[in-house]
């Protein structure tokens, strides 16, 4: 099993037919059921037209009612993303995964906030992860989005991270030691994105095939501390943590929108101590995340 | 993206808030002669620098003649300006701004940010204006008043008067201090701002509100479609090597140690530099190459570490995905090559084609000290600078 995706998944990709779209399309289709699982792409300019045998619709929803695909991924430049976002939405798709870097923060303000006006008409929840994100994968059955596949196993460990490489590096550890994962999930750096470490956590607790989780922050924002309060009420798995940035100057963004040290609270000593006190095995020797891990199980 | 003072008044102003009349001036006599412009007995000469703390830093005088005009201005213009924002070094003031004296009854504090907690815009307020508000956060939390905006709605009547009720603003006054709130959070978002602050905002003698000050900070990824905040940009403030990087599409930012590190992820570059902290040393540098490295992105990634004259020695440290570990490997001899490298190299690779990546370097003849993890290489790197 794995969290919010799976070889059964069917997939809508919006971008697929620009250069980063092309490229991971081909990508993740190679990807164990890969094949299977992309069923659509979306460019109202190329609708019936196909690329790499996946047939292009006009509009998110005519391709979610033709394929019945229930995700989405996408790969619109900047200016065109959160439009893209909310098309998804409103074709009431399960999960969009928005991998786009540098979205105008008032665009993700805007889209988030119709994204909570149409839950709280009663309308259809999607969820969003991302934007800015690598993605997720539940190795051995699918990946949506940027990462390396050859790099996971399939197996019973999660991992939650804001980082692409950072998320790569806990993954590679743990295939190295002999741990595969359950799912391995990006939930991306900017600072108005859809799930947060808190969602993720909750979905790995429910999961009846994840036995322990990898959580890995950053500095900035209060995401993981709100994450942390509520592994220490309810969650039932070990968790080691890792929070990165204890070196970084505050005032100062580091490559990360949402990298940003504002008040003193979101300072990585201060996330490190928060998880510690709720119970995470945190490290600040990030080479150690996945020892660390086999430890506890 | 950061602006000075006078270019943050210019924007509140477009916006129809109250701001005091001021002209901007880069040299003494041009000062003086705003001075004349102005009329007036008493001028404001602000030294204009993208940092806080100015008036503590001696860069705030106000003058009572034509002469001290003169005079502040001849002070101001060319110091090295210190401030708690600007680092022990300080920062050349080259701009000035000359203004209107200001009667001031009482200072407030008001300003707009996006909260990521609500993702809403945070509007706070305080009657504690003028001092530093993160003094003001920590001593007395009670007097800073927050609203939080749904960006679908804007700024309610209410909401702004729950601010301006909160601070304490007199009421035949409040009316005009309602409209500079939401004038202020329309500025805010029209402009894609990630911070505007005011600070003060002033109650004048006469009753009338007044920006006094104003700061602003702007959202990098929206620059493409806001021209005239791109317009106002000041490359003499930014940092010349972080500038340099930005054009390869590095993402750079000089810290103060000796370790210069060459990552490809923004959070596994942060974990690196933590890592070297960790075991003995300090990073000189944040520096995430991104995802498309190529071997003139790699090799410019050495020159602008290289520039750093405390640099004594380099961690490159790759997991490889959509970028291979050969082309990186390929990147780093030449650069070390071209650079006629004479620190200490270690380089840590991962990932995609890591084998062949390994085997470039063995083959390059280079002194490339090789390690398998972030703390073996830092492990070595630490070593080989002692």
């Amino acid at each position: 099993m794995s969290i919010f995706i799976n070889k059964d998944t069917k997939i809508i990709t919006q971008g697929i037919t620009g250069k980063t779209g092309q490229f991971h399309t081909e990508k993740c289709q190679e990807y164990a059921n890969g094949k299977n699982c992309f069923v659509a792409g979306v460019n109202p300019k190329k609708a019936g037209e196909s690329i790499f045998n996946i047939p292009i619709f006009g509009s998110v929803k005519e391709a979610a009612a033709q394929t019945g695909a229930t995700v989405s991924v996408i790969y619109v430049p900047p200016p065109g993303a959160a439009a893209a976002i909310w098309e998804a939405v409103e074709a009431d798709l399960d999960l969009v995964v928005c991998i786009t870097e540098g979205i105008p923060v008032r665009d993700m303000l805007m889209v988030r906030n119709k994204m909570k006006e149409k839950e709280a008409r009663g309308g259809k929840k999607t969820l969003l992860l991302g934007p800015n994100c690598p993605g997720l994968i539940t190795p051995d059955e699918v990946k949506i989005g940027i990462m390396p596949g050859h790099i996971h196993r399939k197996g019973r460990i999660g991992v939650v991270s804001r980082s692409g490489t950072l998320t790569y590096e806990a993954v590679g550890q743990l295939t190295e030691i002999g741990l595969g994962q359950s799912s391995a999930v990006g939930i991306g750096g900017d600072p108005i994105n859809g799930l947060k470490h808190i969602d993720v956590m909750k979905a790995f607790n429910d999961d009846p095939d994840t036995d322990a989780v990898i959580m890995i922050g950053e500095i900035g924002g209060p995401d993981e501390a709100e994450a942390a309060m509520w592994c220490k009420a309810n969650m039932k798995k070990p968790i080691v943590g890792f929070i990165a940035g204890v070196t970084a100057p505050a005032g100062k963004r580091m490559g990360h929108a949402g990298a940003l040290i504002s008040g003193g609270a979101d300072t990585a000593d201060a996330k490190l101590a928060i998880m510690e006190e709720c119970g995470f095995t945190v490290t600040r020797n990030p080479s150690e995340m996945a020892r660390l891990l086999k430890a506890l199980l | 993206m950061k602006i000075h003072e006078y270019q943050g008044k210019q924007i509140l102003k477009k916006f129809g808030v109250t701001v005091p009349r001021g002209i901007h001036c880069t040299t003494v006599d041009d000062a003086v002669k705003a001075a004349e412009t102005l009329g007036g007995s008493v001028w404001v000469v602000k030294a204009q620098i993208h940092a806080g703390g100015r008036g503590k830093g001696g860069g705030v005088k106000v003058a009572k003649s034509l002469e001290q005009v003169r005079e502040y201005a001849g002070q101001i213009l060319g110091m090295q300006l210190v401030t708690h924002q600007t680092g022990s070094a300080g920062q050349k003031v080259r701009n000035l701004l000359v203004e209107e004296g200001a009667d001031i009854r009482h200072e407030y504090y008001v300003a707009a940010l996006t909260d990521r907690a609500t993702q809403s815009v945070a509007m706070m307020a305080s009657s504690e204006g003028g001092m530093d508000i993160e003094e003001v956060a920590h001593k007395t939390p009670e007097k800073i008043i927050k609203v939080f905006i749904n960006p679908l709605v804007g700024m309610t009547d209410e909401q702004a008067r729950t601010l301006v009720d909160g601070i304490g603003i007199p009421e035949a006054s409040k009316a005009q201090a309602i409209d500079t709130l939401k004038k202020l959070y329309t500025c805010y978002m029209e402009t894609d701002a990630s911070l505007a602050e005011i600070n003060p905002l002033i109650l004048e003698g006469n009753g009338g509100i007044k920006a006094l000050d104003a700061k602003f900070n702007f959202d990098s990824n929206a620059l493409y479609r806001q021209e005239e905040i791109v317009a106002m940009r000041d490359l003499d403030e930014e940092d010349a090597d972080e500038i340099e990087a930005s054009k390869f599409d590095l993402a750079y930012i000089s810290l103060d140690g000796n370790i210069g590190c060459l990552v490809n992820g923004a959070g596994l570059a942060m974990a690196t530099m933590d890592t070297i902290k960790l075991f003995g040393a300090e990073p000189a540098n944040f520096l995430d190459v991104g995802g498309g490295a190529t071997t003139e992105k790699v090799t410019e990634a050495f020159k602008i570490m290289l520039k750093n004259p405390k640099v004594k020695g380099i961690l490159v440290n790759i997991f490889g995905g959509i970028m291979k570990c050969d082309t990186i490997a390929t990147g780093v001899v030449a650069a070390a090559r071209e650079t006629h490298l004479s620190v200490p190299l270690v380089v840590r690779m991962k990932g995609t084609n890591e084998d062949l990546g390994k085997q470039i370097l063995k083959d390059s003849g280079l002194p490339i000290i090789s390690a398998d993890s972030m703390a073996e290489a830092a492990t070595r790197i630490v070593a080989a600078v002692k």
